[in-house]
Formats: structure tokens, C-alpha cells, sequence
């Protein structure tokens, strides 16, 4: 079995996160928002099951399996949500919603 | 006898009660039954327990009687206690005395006025407050007494207080005193903390047996009660307050502003004798204070145009002449000339109120003149009363009393020869001012009517003090002429005698000689300038320097004008920049930094996702930046 080196899976996690931080800053659309947010959960997945194939050790799977049933909660949470702007701003710019400003 | 002593300052306080609580339902005739009754029957009451005091002395001569104790607190435990020695029994007998003709005066003097009964209430109630102040046997017991006459003098100066400028001088009467009367409280602490109590008698033994003479801090004390004296004897530089006192009704000047509050002053420093005696320092500054006070005030007496402004500079000046005896150490020669003075000087205040009573309330002299007519009662014992007080030698009582201190001036171990030139020359301008004033009031052409002749209520307290201001003198005859001297016999079982050097019999001739003549010129010049030659004054005050100089004078040497500048001004100034508190600039600001912030945060809610993220972001990154680099 190749055993791909640690390095190379956390660098391709800090990829997938920084990508996701930057789709989450400059899309403007909220399910473009809300796609980079899955990104970086799973980015911060991906680090633990490097991290638990390294140590060989099981909870690295287990807080994956963590993170992604908060992916699913927070993703149900987060379309209703979605729907809910477009209903009253009949946009999806996240922007839009800016009501609440001090 | 001498156990009915409570009773002489209780009746006039329950006359005050009465006067307060059923004054309104009273007749003018109960008010003054009240009023004057209460008076005079402590009266007779101290004349009887002098009568007492004097045939069957008690042990050393003082009696303690104390009533019940005041406080208790951690060893501090004043009582309300009397105590009663030659001092105290002088004083009291003038305050009932002279205060019970004053108020027999009052009682047709004041017949027309709406305020009868309150009128009659202050006055008892300042005859109580001063005796309390006299007779108290601890400084505390003092203390009160002499906040309640301060309180009376506030109260009787604005007593016709629809007029705002009684009003202001009541004010002003009250603030000026309140000067010293801190300066003299600071004192009381500075005494208890010494000596653990505020009983004068053991302070009074105790205090050369734990301090030094000269010691710094029986200068401190004894210049602290200097201070409330300075205030309530209107003494340079607390003075300017007398003058404008004049504003109460005439009888009221005559008993507060004359014959006794005034000159409580005069009995702190006498009571306190032993604590001045333990600094030479602070006998002297009396001594300086007294011979100031004397010539400045006598200065600002010769311009003034009020009969009762005359007689309140005139005021100020003899009671210099007591705190220059008690400087020098002449205790008794200082006493018996307030005794004297309070006799001359009511007479001449109630003299005044005839006048004025009988002229249309009119107090500017140059518009009466040549009144002798009208009113002789008034006149003959106001010139009585203006004898004694220019010290017209041999017949008047103001002769030996003024010559005793001018001679101790000279001769006492504390005196000095400028201290005497100070009091030659004050008797000199004494003599000028007070018959300037006779002569233009009642010599020359009458300009006035009396609207109606003075009753016997009124006319009986004017004979009976001038016929005083003869013969009380003769109870102190000097050395030269005598010898005769019970009053001070009877002063030295509780002050002692005056120390003397250099004297001869012979020089104190020579030096009453002086005096006689000083008084003698000046009643001279006064006739020469203010009846003969009035032309040659009316001249000099239209030259320049006339002009500057009696305007100078006559605002009592400008201390008005500088305390105005000094104090008044700037405190206004003060108050008026500080209208919103300096205090409260802590809290604003603390209130506007909040609120900065506020407004900073509430910028960064701006409600936008993404800004929300970056920020995040950039946090994290200064976090994760901090923790890599340290």
C-alpha cells in the first residue's frame, strides 16, 4: 500500500481551505457562499483523516464523521435560509441582506 | 443666691419661646412685657447675685454650676456648665443691664412696626445667647453662644428685610464673621487635641505647664482665637462688615452692634488671657491689630455724612483701644473699658435714634443741624455720652477708662512708645470725629422739624446711661488721682494685674497731661473747622487730594472695594466658569469615550456577510501570526 507522504495531504487540505475562504469572501451569491463552507468543512476533514492515517489511530475517521453530519444540519439550516432570502429580497446577493446593520 | 445663676440666661431664652410661639396673639403691650420683663428681671437677678458675689465670695472666688452634660462621646464630654468669676459676673451684669434699658427703649422705639413681637423674640434671644456666651464654662458651651448671637445679628441687621440692601447687609455681616468663626474653631480643635477637653478653667491651668512661652503652638492657638475675635469685635481686617450693619433698627445697632456683641471678642481674648500670655508674639499682633484698627477706623469716622455710620467707625476704633490694652497686657484697663464704652456707646446710638425717630427716619446729619433745641434731654446726654467718648477729661467716665490704656501702652512690659503714639493720635481723631458730629447735628441752622417729642420709655434709658457715663468712671481712678480702684480689684481675682516698668507717678501725670490736651485740641479743632470756619473744609474736600482723600476715607480706607476685587469678584468668576461642575467632567468624559466606541462597533456592524467573514479571517490570521512568530 502506498502511503501518500503527510505533507502532501495537509498541503492539499490548506489548498481546499484557503480556496474555500476565498469563495467565501468574494461570491456574492449565498449558494456560492454556502458551497465554500462545505469546501472548508471538508478541507478540515480531509486534515483529520490524514492525520488519523498517520497515527493510525480511528479518530480521525470519527471527527469526520462529525463534521460531516454538521455539514448535513448546517446545510438543511442553510437552504432553508437561502430560500427564505430570496422569498424577500428576490435576489441571492448575500449583500442584499444587509437590514440588520448597526 | 449664687444657685439661681441658670435662671438669668433661661428667663430671656423662655421669653424668645414665648415671644415665638404666642408673639402673634399677644398685644403690643404683652410683647413688651414679655420681652422687656424677661430681661430685666434676669436683671435684677444678676444684680442680686453680684450683690452675693462681691459680700460673701465663694472659695477663690468663682462658682461652677453645671446643669447636665451636653455630649458623651469617647471622653469628650462638655456639660452644659456656668461658671461664674469677676469676668463673667462684668460682663453679665453690662449685657443685662444695658441690654434691659435697651429693650425698655425698643419697646416705644419700635411701637409702629409690624414686626413688634419678632423683634422682641431676636432680642431675647441674643441676650441668652450672649450670656450663654459669657457664662459658659467650656469652649464648646461658648462656641454656641457665640453662633447665636452671630445668628441674631443676621437676623436683627436684615430685620426690616424688604428692603434687599438690609438683606445684603445681613449677608455680608453673617459671611464676614463666619471668617473668623472658622479661623476660631479650627483653634477649639487645635485646643482639645492638646488638652484633651474644652473646659477653659483647665485648660487654663494646664496650658503653662504644657507648653513653653513662645512655644510655636501657643502662637497657633492663641492667634486662631485671635481670628474669630478679629471677626466678631470687627477688627482689622475683618472689620467691613460693621459699618453696613447699620442697616438694623437703631436700637439693635445700639445693643449688638455697640455695647455688647461686638466686643465678645474682646472677652475671648480676656478669658483665654493665660494662652495669650504664653505667646509674646501673638499679644503683640493684638496689640498692632487694636492700634491699626484704631486710627484707620477713626480716620474713615471724621468724613462720614450717617450719624449711625460715625458711630459704627467710632465703634470699630474703641474697641481697637481694647485689644491695644489687652496687648499690652493691661486685661483689666481693656475690660473696664468696654464697660464704659458699652455705656457711652449705647447712649449715643439710642441718642441717635431719638434723633432719627423724630426727623423722618432722616440719618444724614448735615440735613438735621441745630436740633439741640428740640430734642434737650437727647442733647444734653448725647454730649454727655460724646464727652466720654472723645475722653473729656476728669468728668467723664471715657477719660480714665481710654487714659488707663494709653498709659499701659506706654508703660506696660509689652508696651511700646509707637503703640502709644497710636493711641495719642486716636484719641485725638476721636475727639475730632465725635464733636464734628455733635456740632453739626446740633449746633447751627435747624433744617429739621421733630415731628413729635420722644417718650419716657425712651427718655429714661438716655439719663440713666449718661448719668453712668459720668460716674462710672470713678470706680478706676489712676494712681495720680487717688488711687481709687475697686473695679480692678474686684478684675484680679480672675485676670492678672498689668506688669509695669519705668513708672513714676510724676510721668504718668505728664502722660494724662498729653492725653487731656489731645482730647481737649481736638474738641477745639472740631469746633474751630465745623462751626466757625466750615468753609476751610467745604475748600479742602473740592482740591483734588481733599477729594481723593476723603473718598478714600470715607469707603473706610477702600477694604470693600478690595475685598470685592480680592475675594468676591473671583469667586463669582469662579463659580460662574465651574456653573457645570469640574467634577463632573470625570463622568462626561467617561460617558463620551463610551460613547466613541459605540459608535466605532456599531460602524463595524455593518450587516454585510462577507465583511463579517474578512474579519474572521483577518483575525485569525493576526492570531495564528502571533502564535507562529512567538
Amino acid at each position: 500500500m502506498i502511503s501518500i507522504p503527510l505533507e502532501s495531504g495537509l498541503l492539499l487540505a490548506g489548498i481546499l481551505f484557503a480556496l474555500g475562504v476565498v469563495g467565501l469572501l468574494v461570491r456574492r451569491n449565498v449558494v456560492f457562499v454556502l458551497m465554500s463552507l462545505e469546501i472548508m468543512l471538508n478541507a478540515a476533514g480531509l486534515a483529520f483523516i490524514v492525520a488519523g492515517a498517520r497515527w493510525g489511530q480511528p479518530d480521525g475517521q470519527v471527527m469526520f464523521i462529525f463534521i460531516l453530519t454538521m455539514a448535513a444540519a448546517e446545510v438543511a439550516v442553510g437552504l432553508a435560509l437561502i430560500l427564505q432570502i430570496y422569498h424577500r429580497f428576490k435576489t441571492l446577493d448575500s449583500d442584499a441582506a444587509s437590514k440588520m446593520r448597526g | 443666691m449664687l444657685e439661681l445663676l441658670w435662671i438669668v440666661p433661661a428667663l430671656p431664652f423662655l421669653g424668645f419661646l414665648l415671644l415665638v410661639l404666642f408673639g402673634k396673639h399677644l398685644s403690643r403691650t404683652g410683647v413688651a412685657l414679655i420681652g422687656v420683663g424677661s430681661v430685666g428681671i434676669s436683671g435684677i437677678l444678676t444684680i442680686l447675685i453680684a450683690i452675693s458675689f462681691i459680700t460673701a465670695p465663694p472659695a477663690g472666688h468663682h462658682f461652677a454650676q453645671t446643669l447636665w452634660v451636653w455630649i458623651d462621646v469617647a471622653g469628650f464630654t462638655p456639660a452644659i456648665a456656668f461658671y461664674l468669676d469677676s469676668l463673667s459676673m462684668i460682663f453679665m451684669l453690662v449685657i443685662t443691664f444695658v441690654g434691659f434699658l435697651i429693650h425698655l427703649y425698643s419697646s416705644e422705639f419700635m411701637l409702629d412696626d409690624d414686626g413688634y413681637s419678632r423683634f422682641f423674640a431676636y432680642m431675647n434671644l441674643f441676650i441668652g445667647s450672649m450670656l450663654t456666651l459669657v457664662m459658659g464654662n467650656n469652649l464648646l458651651l461658648l462656641y454656641l453662644g457665640w453662633e447665636g448671637v452671630g445668628l441674631c445679628s443676621y437676623l436683627l441687621i436684615g430685620f426690616w428685610y424688604q428692603d434687599p440692601a438690609n438683606g445684603y447687609a445681613a449677608r455680608k455681616a453673617f459671611v464676614v464673621t463666619r471668617v473668623g468663626d472658622a479661623s476660631m474653631a479650627v483653634g477649639l480643635f487645635l485646643l482639645f487635641k492638646h488638652f484633651s477637653t474644652l473646659n477653659i478653667q483647665s485648660i487654663l491651668t494646664q496650658a503653662p505647664d504644657l507648653w513653653a512661652i513662645g512655644a510655636p503652638v501657643a502662637t497657633a492657638a492663641a492667634l486662631l482665637l485671635l481670628g474669630g475675635a478679629v471677626g466678631k469685635s470687627a477688627q482689622l481686617p475683618l472689620q467691613t462688615w460693621l459699618p453696613d450693619a447699620m442697616a438694623g433698627p437703631t436700637p439693635v445697632s445700639a445693643l449688638i452692634h455697640a455695647a455688647t456683641m461686638v466686643t465678645a471678642g474682646v472677652y475671648l481674648i480676656a478669658r483665654m488671657h493665660v494662652v495669650f500670655a504664653l505667646s509674646p508674639i501673638a499679644m503683640l499682633i493684638v496689640a498692632i491689630v487694636g492700634a491699626l484698627t484704631l486710627l484707620l477706623s477713626g480716620f474713615s469716622a471724621i468724613t462720614q455724612v450717617d450719624i449711625k455710620r460715625v458711630l459704627a467707625y467710632s465703634t470699630i476704633s474703641q474697641i481697637g483701644y481694647m485689644f491695644l490694652g489687652l496687648g499690652v497686657g493691661a486685661w483689666s484697663a481693656a475690660i473696664f473699658h468696654f464697660m464704659i464704652h458699652a455705656f457711652f456707646k449705647a447712649l449715643l446710638f439710642l441718642g441717635a435714634g431719638v434723633i432719627i425717630l423724630t426727623h423722618h427716619h432722616e440719618h444724614n446729619m448735615f440735613k438735621m443741624r441745630g436740633i439741640r433745641k428740640q430734642l434737650p434731654v437727647t442733647f444734653w446726654t448725647f454730649l454727655i455720652a460724646s464727652g466720654a467718648l472723645a475722653a473729656f477729661p476728669l468728668v467723664t467716665a471715657g477719660f480714665y477708662s481710654k487714659d488707663a490704656i494709653i498709659w499701659y501702652a506706654w508703660s506696660s512690659e509689652q508696651g511700646s512708645p509707637l503703640l502709644w503714639v497710636a493711641g495719642f493720635v486716636g484719641a485725638f481723631i476721636t475727639a475730632i470725629y465725635t464733636f464734628r458730629m455733635v456740632f453739626i447735628t446740633f449746633f447751627g441752622e435747624p433744617r429739621m422739624e421733630a415731628t413729635h417729642k420722644p417718650g419716657i420709655r425712651l427718655k429714661i434709658p438716655l439719663v440713666v446711661l449718661g448719668t453712668l457715663s459720668v460716674i462710672a468712671g470713678f470706680l478706676n481712678l489712676p494712681e495720680t488721682m487717688g488711687h481709687f480702684t475697686p473695679f480692678s480689684d474686684f478684675l484680679h481675682f480672675a485676670l492678672p494685674a498689668v506688669r509695669t516698668f519705668h513708672e513714676t507717678l510724676t510721668q504718668e501725670f505728664f502722660f494724662q497731661i498729653y492725653t487731656a490736651l489731645a482730647s481737649l485740641v481736638g474738641i477745639y479743632l472740631a469746633y474751630f473747622f465745623f462751626i466757625r470756619k466750615f468753609e476751610f473744609i467745604v475748600q479742602f474736600t473740592k482740591t483734588t487730594f481733599g477729594a481723593a482723600l476723603q473718598r478714600y476715607w470715607f469707603s473706610g480706607w477702600a477694604f470693600d472695594w478690595f475685598y470685592d476685587l480680592l475675594f468676591v469678584r473671583p469667586y463669582i468668576w469662579i463659580a460662574r466658569i465651574n456653573k457645570e461642575d469640574v467634577f463632573d467632567l470625570i463622568y462626561d468624559g467617561i460617558a463620551a469615550i463610551s460613547r466613541v466606541f459605540n459608535r466605532m462597533f456599531s460602524f463595524t456592524e455593518s450587516g454585510r456577510i462577507r465583511a463579517y467573514a474578512m474579519s474572521i479571517v483577518i483575525g485569525a490570521i493576526i492570531i495564528l501570526t502571533i502564535a507562529v512568530v512567538l
